[in-house]
C-alpha cells in the first residue's frame, strides 16, 4: 500500500503544518491570496504542483479522491496524479463526483452538483487576476488591500468596446464575498455560476506562484460585469453526440480534415452516467456496444 | 520538577492524527459556529484541555510564535510539553504571536493586543484559541456569514461573555481581523473573521 520511502501522502510533516495554517487563513478571508512555501514536487510546474500540495495537506485514509482534467477522469494528467495518491497515501480513488470526498481539478467544475462533505481543489496557474494588467506584485496587492478593481473593469470594458461584448471566455474574474477580486483558474466562464453559494469547500492551489486561496461553503461569488453587459455563461449550442445533454459544457473535437466536428460534454464521468442511463446522442457509440454485447451473449 | 519522562504524550500515530484534527479544524473554519470533534486523544498537560492539545500538534512548530494566557504560562507543564513536542517559541509580544492560548477567557486581554494583520497582508493575523466550558449548551448565539447556509445557531458558555461584542471589531477591520477557535474538551468551533453574530437568545 505505503510506498515504504515516503510519508503518507508524499509530504513531510512540517511541510503539510505549514500549508494547513495557509488554508485556515484561506478560508478566514475568503478570496485573499495567502503565500505559502511551495516545495519541489515530483512533476513540473503546469501540472499541478499546487493543487497537488494542498491536496496532500488536507487528504486522509478515510478519503475517496477524484482527479480531473479538463472534466475528464482519463488524460495524462489526472490519471498520473491519481495513481501518485493511490501510491503514496493508499486512498481510494474513483471517477464518480457523487463518490468522491475530495476532488482534484484542473480547469473544470464537475456538472453533478457538489454536496457538503466534499472538497473541490483546483490547480491553478496564475493566482493573480490582476496579473497581466499590473505585472509588479507590490502594485497588486496594494490594489487588493485597497479594493481599487477599477482597472479590471476597464478591461472588461475594452473586451466591449472592441468585440460588443465580455469576449473573456475562461478565467473569468469573480468577486468573492463582496470584498476580493479572484481568478477562478483557467476554468470556463460556463463554470462561474457554480461556485456561487457551493455547498463544499473551494480551495486553490497555486504551486509555481506560492499561492493559496478559498471559498468557504454557502459564499457569495459573483462574475463582474456591467448593468447593460451581464455576464453571461458560454456553451456550444448543441447537445452532446454521445448523451444528448443538453445542459453541460462541451468540448469540440474535429473528426476529419473536411470539416467535421463533434461536441461531447467535457465532463467524461457525468456523460458516461447519462449514457448508462440509457441517454443517447446523434452520435452515441451505445446502440453498438449493446449490439456487440448481445453478439457476445449468443 | 517534572522531567521529559513525565510529560504527558504526544499522538499515538503523529501522521494520521494530525491529519484526521486538522480536518476537524479546517471543517469547523469553513463551517462557522458547527461543532466539530476532534478524535484523537493526546496526553493534556495541566489547564490545557485535550482538544487543544490536539491542535497545538497538528499546527505549531517552530515556525509559529506562541503566546500564552497568565493561566497556562504559569504552568511549567504546559511550557514544558509545548517545548518538546512541537518546539513553538513562546513569546511575551502578544502582536507578533501566531497562535494564543487562552485558558482564562475572563482574563483574555483586548484583540486589539493581538496581530490584527496588514491591509497588504491579512493573514498575518493571531488565531485566537480559547477553551470555554461547553460548546453543547449555554446561551445561543445566531450566526451569519461565508460558510454558513442561511444562519447558524451556535450554544456556548463562553467566557467573556462578551466575546462577540468584542469580535465586532473584526466586521470594520475586514480584511483585517481576528480569527478565534473555541475549544471545549474534544469539540470545536471556529468562529473566522468574516461571522457576524445576528442575535443571542438566553
Amino acid at each position: 500500500m505505503n510506498a515504504p520511502t515516503y510519508n503518507f501522502a508524499y509530504l513531510d510533516e512540517q511541510t503539510k503544518r505549514m500549508i494547513r495554517r495557509a488554508i485556515l487563513k484561506a478560508i478566514a478571508i475568503p478570496g485573499y491570496q495567502v503565500p505559502f512555501a511551495s516545495r519541489e514536487m515530483p512533476m513540473p510546474y503546469g501540472w499541478g504542483t499546487g493543487g497537488v500540495q494542498v491536496t496532500a495537506a488536507i487528504l486522509g485514509p478515510a478519503d475517496v479522491l477524484k482527479v480531473i482534467d479538463q472534466g475528464s477522469d482519463d488524460t495524462t494528467n489526472a490519471i498520473s496524479i491519481r495513481k501518485f495518491f493511490a501510491k503514496t497515501a493508499g486512498v481510494a480513488t474513483t471517477t464518480a463526483t457523487d463518490q468522491a470526498t475530495v476532488i482534484q481539478t484542473r480547469h473544470r467544475i464537475p456538472e453533478t452538483a457538489l454536496r457538503a462533505n466534499q472538497v473541490l481543489v483546483y490547480q491553478v496557474p496564475i493566482p493573480e487576476p490582476l496579473r497581466f494588467l499590473e505585472p509588479r506584485e507590490t502594485e497588486t496587492r496594494r490594489m487588493h488591500a485597497l479594493a481599487e478593481y477599477g482597472l479590471m473593469h476597464v478591461k472588461l470594458y475594452e473586451d466591449i468596446a472592441r468585440f460588443g461584448h465580455i469576449a473573456t471566455a475562461y478565467a473569468y474574474p469573480v468577486k468573492v464575498n463582496a470584498r476580493y477580486v479572484m481568478d477562478p483558474s483557467p476554468t470556463p466562464k460556463f463554470d462561474n455560476p457554480k461556485m456561487d453559494n457551493c455547498p463544499a469547500l473551494q480551495l486553490f492551489g497555486a504551486g509555481r506562484e506560492k499561492r493559496i486561496y478559498a471559498i468557504p461553503p454557502y459564499t457569495q461569488v459573483v462574475s463582474l460585469d456591467f448593468e447593460d453587459h451581464p455576464f453571461e455563461p458560454y456553451r456550444f449550442n448543441a447537445p452532446c453526440a454521445l448523451c444528448g445533454a443538453e445542459n453541460s459544457y462541451l468540448d469540440e473535437i474535429v473528426t476529419d480534415d473536411k470539416g467535421g466536428r463533434m461536441f461531447v460534454c467535457s465532463d467524461t464521468d457525468y456523460c458516461e452516467g447519462r449514457q448508462a442511463a440509457g441517454h443517447h446522442g446523434s452520435l452515441s457509440a451505445a446502440p453498438y456496444k449493446e449490439k456487440a454485447r448481445e453478439a457476445a451473449n449468443g | 520538577m517534572t522531567t521529559i519522562a513525565e510529560l504527558p504524550p504526544g499522538f499515538a500515530d503523529k501522521v494520521l492524527s494530525a491529519q484526521s484534527t486538522f480536518r476537524s479544524v479546517m471543517d469547523a473554519m469553513a463551517r462557522p459556529g458547527s461543532v466539530q470533534r476532534i478524535v484523537p486523544m493526546a496526553g493534556a498537560p495541566g489547564p490545557m484541555m485535550r482538544g487543544t492539545a490536539a491542535i497545538a500538534l497538528t499546527l505549531f512548530d517552530h515556525d509559529t510564535p506562541l503566546w500564552l494566557d497568565a493561566r497556562m504560562a504559569q504552568s511549567s507543564d504546559v511550557t514544558k510539553w509545548l517545548k518538546f513536542h512541537t518546539g513553538a517559541p513562546v513569546v511575551q509580544d502578544s502582536s507578533i504571536a501566531s497562535f494564543a492560548l487562552i485558558s482564562d477567557g475572563g482574563a483574555l486581554p483586548s484583540f486589539e493586543s493581538f496581530a490584527l494583520g496588514t491591509s497588504e497582508y491579512p493573514d498575518r493575523s493571531t488565531t485566537v484559541i480559547i477553551q470555554v466550558d461547553s460548546l453543547a449548551s449555554g446561551r445561543s448565539f445566531e450566526l451569519r456569514g461565508p460558510g454558513i447556509d442561511g444562519i447558524a445557531t451556535l450554544q456556548a458558555s463562553i467566557k467573556p461573555f462578551d466575546l462577540f461584542e468584542r469580535l465586532h471589531m473584526n466586521e470594520a477591520l475586514f480584511p483585517r481581523g481576528i480569527d478565534v477557535v473555541l475549544v471545549a474538551d474534544d469539540a470545536v468551533v471556529a468562529i473566522p473573521r468574516t461571522t457576524r453574530v445576528v442575535s443571542k437568545g438566553s
